[in-house]
């Protein structure tokens, strides 16, 4: 069978101990059997490992922070556009998915297909408004608030029994134990992903994860429940494993089919002890674990590229049960000349 | 007693628990036990039949079966 030829441009390269999702992203299209995948890497750091991943990465172009503003990064992309004729482009992470998205039209124009949620569905599945959404879906979410100020956390924090979770905007979060430690951590915080930080209670239990696509239509196309096995400092899961939750799956599918959700996400969960699941957070994107849910027979990165290019993609009804990852960590020799060009030309 | 119709336990012992991804490891006894609760056994027979295998005396079988049962439980391996 002839394969299409097709050109993603994939970010999320930083495949370090708080992975992007790009490579294993990556990997799940470059095992389709209907595609020929030429792959793009855009990365916002010199030394995101991905670059220099030559086997799974064809190129990679620099593109700007996410900071700059979306004009910077469409000027870049035509830039790269007029070199590498992209014809999708995939990205992974939460802060640069507002500028993506809002480039969606302009992007269309010029032959860039994306695969994006609406603004009005990235906004209100935001970490700040997560008690508003339980409300509204039915979904039960741990008590919290958005924080301005030091001032604006000691009055929050009358309210709410210790430890309480500090979460940045964007990533990060750490259980404070004291209020010391909670105005520690706002600043921490802040400074590093703006306001508002957000102030949640700590539930506790085991925490689950699930990864599912949905069609824009209100159609679950795949999804996999995950329990994290070994976690790191950061929270990250180090392992993990596909279990059996008829629960988490019909969470996932309510809440597609009444957002009528486009594209990747992830549920983090929690299930405590009697059995209740609690709702943290809904990351509007391919989680960086996705390789597990290729690996148990849902190639979710494959499946969205073929919606993307408005290929019909039938629903995923099945999926192996106790299918285990593991992540490790690989050190990659590289010639300087390698990235001095990357540094000097902004491509490798 | 029931064991969870979805738990899965294999020839070395090995026990998975595919709804919260948790895995045990059993001793060639433990195992034993847990197959014959799966065939449906109540602990009268359990006890019987182990009392006809080894050398140990009812009550030391009803304590160890029961502190067995036991953890069973709170590991989410029983229907409730």
């Amino acid at each position: 069978m002839n394969r299409q030829k097709v050109t993603v441009a994939v970010t999320g390269l930083n495949n370090i101990d708080s992975p992007g999702p790009g490579i294993p992203v990556i990997r799940g299209i470059r095992e389709s059997k209907d595609f020929d995948v030429r792959i793009i890497g855009l990365a916002y750091e010199h030394l995101e490992p991905g670059i220099y991943m030559r086997d799974l990465v064809d190129k990679t172009y620099m593109i700007p922070y996410p900071a700059e503003g979306k004009d910077a990064l469409f000027k870049r992309l035509l830039e790269i556009h007029s070199t590498e004729n992209l014809n999708v482009i995939i990205p992974n992470f939460d802060a640069e998915l507002f500028s993506f998205i809002k480039l969606e039209k302009q992007l269309a124009g010029i032959g860039i297909k994306t695969f994006l949620p609406t603004l009005e569905q990235f906004e209100e599945r935001n970490k700040s408004n997560l008690p508003v959404y339980g409300e509204k879906y039915g979904v039960n979410v741990p008590a919290g608030t958005e924080v301005f100020s030091i001032p604006d956390l000691n009055n929050t924090l009358k309210s709410l029994n210790y430890p309480v979770m500090i979460k940045g905007k964007y990533y990060d979060a750490y259980p404070a134990y004291s209020l010391e430690q909670a105005v520690s951590y706002f600043t921490k915080m802040s400074s590093k992903w703006g306001l508002p930080v957000i102030v949640q209670e700590h539930i506790k239990g085991t925490e689950v994860n699930v990864i599912a696509l949905g069609d824009g239509e209100g159609n679950l196309i795949a999804a996999i429940p995950m329990r994290k096995q070994y976690i790191t400092d950061k929270g990250k899961a180090w392992g993990g494993i596909t279990i059996e939750d008829p629960s988490m799956l019909n969470l996932a599918k309510k809440i597609i089919s009444q957002t009528k959700w486009k594209g990747g996400l992830e549920l983090e969960l929690i299930r405590t002890a009697d059995n209740k699941l609690y709702l943290l957070e809904i990351n509007p994107r391919i989680p960086a674990w996705v390789y597990l849910a290729v690996g148990a027979g849902q190639n979710i990165p494959e499946a969205l590229l073929k919606l993307t290019l408005g290929m019909n993609v039938e629903p995923f009804t099945r999926y192996d049960v106790g299918k285990m990852f593991i992540r490790y960590s690989w050190d990659m020799i590289v010639d300087l000349e390698l990235f001095s060009r990357l540094a000097t030309t902004g491509e490798l | 007693m029931l064991i969870k119709g979805n738990i899965a336990i294999s020839d070395n012992g090995f026990v998975f628990n595919p709804s919260t991804g948790d895995s045990f490891t059993m001793n060639n006894t433990g195992k034993e036990v847990l197959l014959m609760i799966k065939e449906g056994k109540k602990a009268g027979q359990i006890t019987d039949l182990l009392m006809a295998k080894y050398d140990v005396d009812k009550i030391t079988i009803e304590r160890y079966l029961d502190d067995f049962m036991n953890d069973l439980s709170v590991n989410n391996l029983l229907e409730d």
